[in-house]
C-alpha cells in the first residue's frame, strides 16, 4: 500500500481523515453524519442512524514550496509528488447500546522533494514518510445524553530521506550523502472519544488519539560518494537506529443545529506536538547525527457550516487557522511551513437512498516569511555549517472525493 | 444566513478555483532575479585581472584547473557578462593535480594539490602524474593575469617569462607558461590588451613569502632595487609604491577611460596558516615534565647568572615545564646573544609569537631519530623559519600598512578606481562567526571553516566567490551598477582523500 502524502502546517501531520469534515474545515468532533467519526469521535459510532455505515475517500494533494535567499541571489522550489492520504471506515451496530466498528486512515505524511543538491541539501535533499493507521472500534452509548468510544490503534510506517552530508564535502565532484530507509516499524496506539447531548439541537465531543512512537532499529542506511579516508566514518550500507514521533491529539468542539437544514460545528484541536524534540539517529559504527527540533504544542481553531439544499443536495463550507510548531531558528526544509488559513468547500449527493458521494475542497494560504535553521548538526567532522536561512512561500490545495454507504 | 446566496456562491467559487487550478499559486512579493541587471558607468568589454596567486585561483598549494575556473576574477567575469562583459580567456592547467612538469620532470616546488586525508588529519599532496608542462608556452592574450608568487616588482620584471631564467630564479614558470615574449613583463601584457576594466590585486607575497619563511628573509627597507632582494625579504615601501603607481598608470595610459578596483593586502595573523598551530599545546605528565625541567636547568641557572642586570629577559628565558599543556621551546634572535658561553637564543613562546602551520607536523617528533631528549619545541627549540616572534611581525605589518596605504590613496586620488578592503574581509572571516553569506557561513578555521583552503593561505572557491561578491557590492555602489551576486554555497570547499 503506498500513501503519499504532504504536510500542512503543522509539522507532517495531514489533517484531511474525511471529506464531510473537510468541507467544514476539518470540524467534526461533534457530527454525527457518517462513519468519519470512526476517525473524529468514536462515540458518536452509537449515534448512526443505520445498521452499517460505511465510508471511503481519498484526497489529492498539490502542495509546493518556494526558497529564495536574496543575499545569495538563489532561489529554488519542491517538486513534490501528488499526496493521496485516504480513509475507510465501516460501523455496524451491534445493539442499541454498542456499535463496532473499524478505521483505516493516514494522518501523517509528508513528501517534500527539493532539487538535488538545491542550497539547503545539506538539510534536506527529499524526505517521504508514510503512516498507516489501523483503528478496531467499539462504541457504548450510556444513555441519549452520554456515549463514549473507544479503539486501539496498530500503526504501520515508513520514512526514507536524504541530504547530503555537509555543504562542501564532496568525492569526484558528486555531494557526499546519505539515505536512511526504515520500512514496516510499527506502534500501537489509542483513539477515545465522547459525546455529549444536552440538547436534541447540542452536541459537545471530546477526542483523544495518543501519541504513536516509530521505532526504527537495525533500518537501512547508505552513505554515498564519501571520500575514502571517511569510508570507516561514513560507511556504504550501514544500518541506523531512530525515534520518529507522531503526537498525540486532543480536539474539543460542538455542533448545533440552526434549524432544521442547517449545522454548524466548532473545533479546537490541540496537537502535542513537544514530544518532537530532537530527530536522533545512531548509526552501526556508533556514530550519531543529531537534529533539533523543538517543536511546541499548537492549536488549530476550526469553523464549519453545512447546509441540506434539498433531500439530495448538501453543502458545506469551514475554514481554520493552523498554526506551525515550529520556533525561530528551527525552520527546516523539510516541513518549511509557516502559520496558514485554510478555507474548504464541500458537497455531497445522494445518490440512492443508500448511497451519498462527497466532494470537498481545500485552500491552505501562506504568507512568505524569512526563516532559519540554526542548529546544524555538529557532530560532523567534515565541515563546521552553522545556519541555513531564506524566505518561504508555500501553497497547499486539495481535492477529495469520498462515497458513503448505509444500510 | 448572513451572507447572501451571491456572496457564498464567489467564495466557494473562489476555494474551488484554488484547490482545482493554478489561479492561486503563490509566489514572493520580490523574487530574486525579477530585476533588470546594469553595468552603470562601468565598461565591462574588456576585462583584465592582474596579481599573484590570490588572483589565478590557487588553493591547495597548487594551481589546477577547478581552482583557476572558480578563481575571483572568473567569477566577476561570469557576472559582468550579464551587463556587456566580454570573454574572459585564462591560463589553464591541464589538469586538477595542479604539479607543474618543467622540461617534462616533475618539480619538487611545484607538486600536486593538497587533500586532505581524514584518518591522519593532515593535508597531503594528491597522487598523480601531472601533465601541465610549463614549457608549452600558451598563446594569448589572457584576461587573468595572475602569477602564483609574483611580488610587485615581478609584474614590472622582463626576466620574469623567460624560460632562460626558471634555474636561476629569476623566471616564474607561471608566467612562462603564457608570456607573449620572452622579453615581455606581465604588466605590458596586461596593458595592450587595452581593457575597458581592471582589477590589481598585488603585493600580498612582498610580505607574505618573508611571514611562510617564518621571517628567515631581511626587511628591505630603504632599499629601493629589488633586483638585490632574496625571495624571502619585504619590499621596501617606498619601493612597492613607485611600482605601484607604475602598474596603474599602464592601464589608465592605454586606455582613458579605464575604470579599475585595486585590492589592499591582509593581515596575515588572519590566516590559518599562522593561527592554527597553537603556541602552548604540548601535552605532558608530571614524568616527562621532571626531565625536561632537570635538562634545561643548566640553562636556566646560566641565563639568571650573565643576565643579572636584566630580569625581563631572565623571567623571558626561563624555561619551566609542568604536567598538562606547554608552550613549545622556540629559537629568539632578538635574544642577547650568549652563545659565547653555549646558551643557545631560546625561550618559551607566548601568544604573541605565531607557529606556522608546518610546524604542527615538526612538534613532537625528534629531531635525532630515537632520541626522546631531541624533540622539536621541548627538548631542542624550533628553528626561527617555524615561528614568527614579534618583531618579525611588526616588520610584516610596518611594510604591509605602508602598501595599503599606498593602495587606498591611489584610489582615492582617482574617480574612476574602487578600493576594495580585503584585510577587513579577511578579518570578518577569522572571527568565531565568521562571513555569513546568505545560506552558510565560512570561517578562516583550517580545514573544517570553508574559508581556507589546505595551505592556509589561499581561500577555498567558497570564499573566492564571497570576495567576488563583496568586490561586486563595491563596484555596484562605486559606478551606479546592479550585477547579480552568485550563491557562494554553490562553491567548492576543501577536497578530502
Amino acid at each position: 500500500m503506498c500513501i503519499s502524502t504532504s504536510a500542512f502546517a503543522g509539522g507532517y501531520r495531514v489533517a484531511l481523515q474525511g471529506e464531510q469534515a473537510t468541507g467544514m474545515g476539518h470540524a467534526g468532533v461533534a457530527m454525527t453524519e457518517s462513519a468519519e467519526v470512526v476517525f473524529f469521535n468514536p462515540a458518536s459510532m452509537s449515534l448512526l442512524t443505520e445498521q452499517t455505515h460505511i465510508s471511503a475517500g481519498i484526497t489529492i494533494i498539490d502542495s509546493k514550496t518556494k526558497y529564495q535567499n536574496t543575499a545569495a541571489n538563489v532561489a529554488a522550489e519542491t517538486d513534490n509528488p501528488y499526496g493521496t492520504p485516504l480513509y475507510l471506515y465501516y460501523v455496524r451496530k451491534y445493539d442499541e447500546r454498542i456499535s463496532l466498528g473499524l478505521g483505516v486512515y493516514t494522518p501523517y505524511g509528508n513528501t517534500v522533494e527539493w532539487k538535488k543538491d538545491w542550497p539547503g541539501s545539506h538539510l534536506v535533499n527529499n524526505i517521504s514518510l508514510k503512516t498507516i493507521f489501523v483503528q478496531p472500534t467499539i462504541s457504548f452509548k450510556a444513555n441519549n445524553k452520554l456515549s463514549v468510544g473507544f479503539g486501539p490503534i496498530y500503526v504501520n510506517g515508513s520514512v526514507e530521506f536524504n541530504r547530503n552530508l555537509t555543504t562542501g564535502l564532496t568525492e569526484n565532484g558528486n555531494r557526499s550523502n546519505v539515505t536512511v530507509e526504515a520500512k514496516g516499524i510499527t506502534d500501537w496506539g489509542m483513539n477515545f472519544g465522547v459525546l455529549f447531548k444536552p440538547a436534541e439541537a447540542l452536541a459537545v465531543g471530546i477526542n483523544y488519539r495518543s501519541l504513536v512512537n516509530l521505532n526504527a532499529n537495525d533500518e537501512k542506511a547508505n552513505f554515498e560518494n564519501i571520500p575514502d579516508t571517511f569510508k570507516s566514518t561514513y560507511p556504504a550500507d550501514t544500518t541506523f537506529d531512530a525515534k520518529l514521533v507522531l503526537p498525540a491529539e486532543l480536539t474539543i468542539g460542538i455542533s448545533y443545529n440552526l434549524n432544521s437544514s442547517t449545522i454548524l460545528a466548532v473545533d479546537i484541536n490541540r496537537t502535542y506536538w513537544s514530544e518532537y524534540k530532537s530527530l536522533d539517529l545512531t548509526f552501526a559504527n556508533g556514530a550519531e547525527s543529531n537534529n533539533l527540533r523543538n517543536y511546541n504544542d499548537v492549536n488549530v481553531y476550526r469553523v464549519g457550516i453545512q447546509h441540506k439544499l434539498s433531500n439530495a443536495l448538501t453543502i458545506r463550507g469551514g475554514a481554520y487557522f493552523d498554526s506551525t510548531p515550529i520556533s525561530d531558528g528551527y525552520h527546516t526544509p523539510e516541513t518549511p511551513r509557516n502559520d496558514s488559513t485554510g478555507l474548504t468547500a464541500g458537497a455531497s449527493y445522494k445518490i440512492t437512498k443508500q448511497m451519498e458521494v462527497d466532494v470537498s475542497f481545500l485552500y491552505l494560504m501562506f504568507k512568505e516569511f524569512k526563516a532559519s535553521y540554526d542548529y546544524i548538526d555538529d557532530n560532523n567532522p567534515a565541515t563546521l555549517d552553522t545556519s541555513f536561512k531564506g524566505e518561504y512561500i508555500s501553497s497547499v490545495k486539495a481535492i477529495g472525493f469520498g462515497l458513503n454507504y448505509k444500510y | 444566513m448572513m451572507l447572501k446566496k451571491n456572496q457564498i456562491f464567489k467564495v466557494t467559487g473562489l476555494i474551488i478555483s484554488c484547490a482545482v487550478i493554478s489561479a492561486c499559486d503563490t509566489s514572493f512579493d520580490k523574487p530574486v532575479g525579477d530585476v533588470s541587471y546594469s553595468n552603470g558607468t562601468a565598461d565591462f568589454s574588456k576585462f583584465v585581472s592582474i596579481g599573484d596567486s590570490l588572483t589565478a585561483g590557487y588553493a591547495d598549494n597548487a594551481l589546477y584547473l577547478s581552482g583557476q575556473e572558480n578563481s575571483y576574477p572568473a567569477i566577476l567575469a561570469q557576472q559582468f557578462a550579464k551587463v556587456g562583459g566580454g570573454s574572459f580567456a585564462q591560463p589553464l592547467v591541464s589538469d586538477n593535480l595542479g604539479g607543474l612538469l618543467i622540461g617534462g620532470n616533475e618539480n619538487s616546488e611545484f607538486g600536486n594539490r593538497y587533500v586532505l586525508n581524514a584518518e591522519t588529519k593532515s593535508p597531503e599532496p594528491i597522487t598523480g602524474t601531472p601533465t601541465t608542462e610549463v614549457t608549452d608556452v600558451l598563446p594569448g592574450p589572457f584576461n587573468n593575469m595572475g602569477v602564483p608568487g609574483a611580488k610587485s616588482f615581478h609584474l614590472l620584471s622582463t626576466d620574469y617569462g623567460d624560460q632562460a631564467g626558471l634555474g636561476a630564479g629569476t623566471a616564474n614558470p607561471y608566467f612562462v607558461r603564457f608570456a607573449s615574449a620572452t622579453n615581455t613583463t606581465m604588466i605590458a601584457d596586461a596593458a595592450a590588451q587595452l581593457p575597458s576594466f581592471f582589477v590589481i590585486w598585488v603585493g600580498n607575497n612582498d610580505v607574505l613569502s618573508y611571514a611562510t619563511s617564518g621571517g628567515i628573509g631581511t626587511d628591505q627597507r630603504g632599499n629601493i632595487n629589488p633586483a638585490t632582494y632574496s625571495s624571502s625579504d619585504i619590499t621596501d615601501p617606498t619601493a612597492f609604491a613607485g611600482i605601484y603607481t607604475q602598474l596603474v598608470s599602464a592601464f589608465t595610459t592605454a586606455n582613458a577611460d579605464v575604470k579599475g578596483v585595486l585590492i589592499n593586502i591582509p593581515d596575515i595573523s588572519t590566516l590559518p596558516y599562522f593561527k592554527t598551530v597553537p603556541y602552548n599545546a604540548v601535552p605532558l605528565d608530571q614524568t616527562n615534565a621532571d626531565d625536561l625541567n632537570a635538562a634545561y636547568t643548566a640553562y636556566n641557572k646560566g641565563v639568571t647568572a650573565l643576565l643579572a642586570g636584566q630580569p625581563d629577559e631572565v623571567a623571558k628565558r626561563t624555561i619551566t615545564f609542568a604536567a598538562g599543556q606547554n608552550a613549545v621551546v622556540i629559537s629568539d634572535e632578538d635574544l642577547t646573544d650568549l652563545s659565547g658561553s653555549g646558551l643557545p637564543s631560546m625561550r618559551q613562546a607566548t601568544a604573541n609569537d605565531l607557529l606556522v602551520l608546518t610546524s604542527s607536523s615538526k612538534i613532537g617528533t625528534p629531531k635525532i631519530e630515537n632520541d626522546q631528549t631531541s624533540i622539536w619545541g621541548l627538548g631542542v627549540p624550533l628553528e626561527d623559519a617555524d615561528v614568527l616572534i614579534p618583531s618579525e611581525i611588526e616588520l610584516i605589518n610596518t611594510a604591509r600598512l605602508a602598501f595599503n596605504n599606498t593602495i587606498k590613496t591611489t584610489a582615492d586620488a582617482n574617480d574612476n578606481l574602487l578600493f576594495v578592503d580585503i584585510e577587513a574581509i579577511m578579518a570578518e572571516l577569522s572571527t568565531t562567526a565568521g562571513i555569513d553569506y546568505g545560506t552558510g557561513s565560512i570561517t578562516a578555521i583550517y580545514a573544517t571553516g570553508g574559508g581556507f583552503s589546505l595551505d592556509g593561505v589561499h581561500p577555498t572557491a567558497r570564499a573566492y566567490s564571497v570576495i567576488a561578491n563583496r568586490i561586486i557590492t563595491t563596484i555596484n555602489t562605486g559606478f551606479s551598477a546592479n550585477i547579480p551576486a552568485v550563491d557562494p554555497g554553490n562553491y567548492t570547499t576543501i577536497f578530502v582523500k
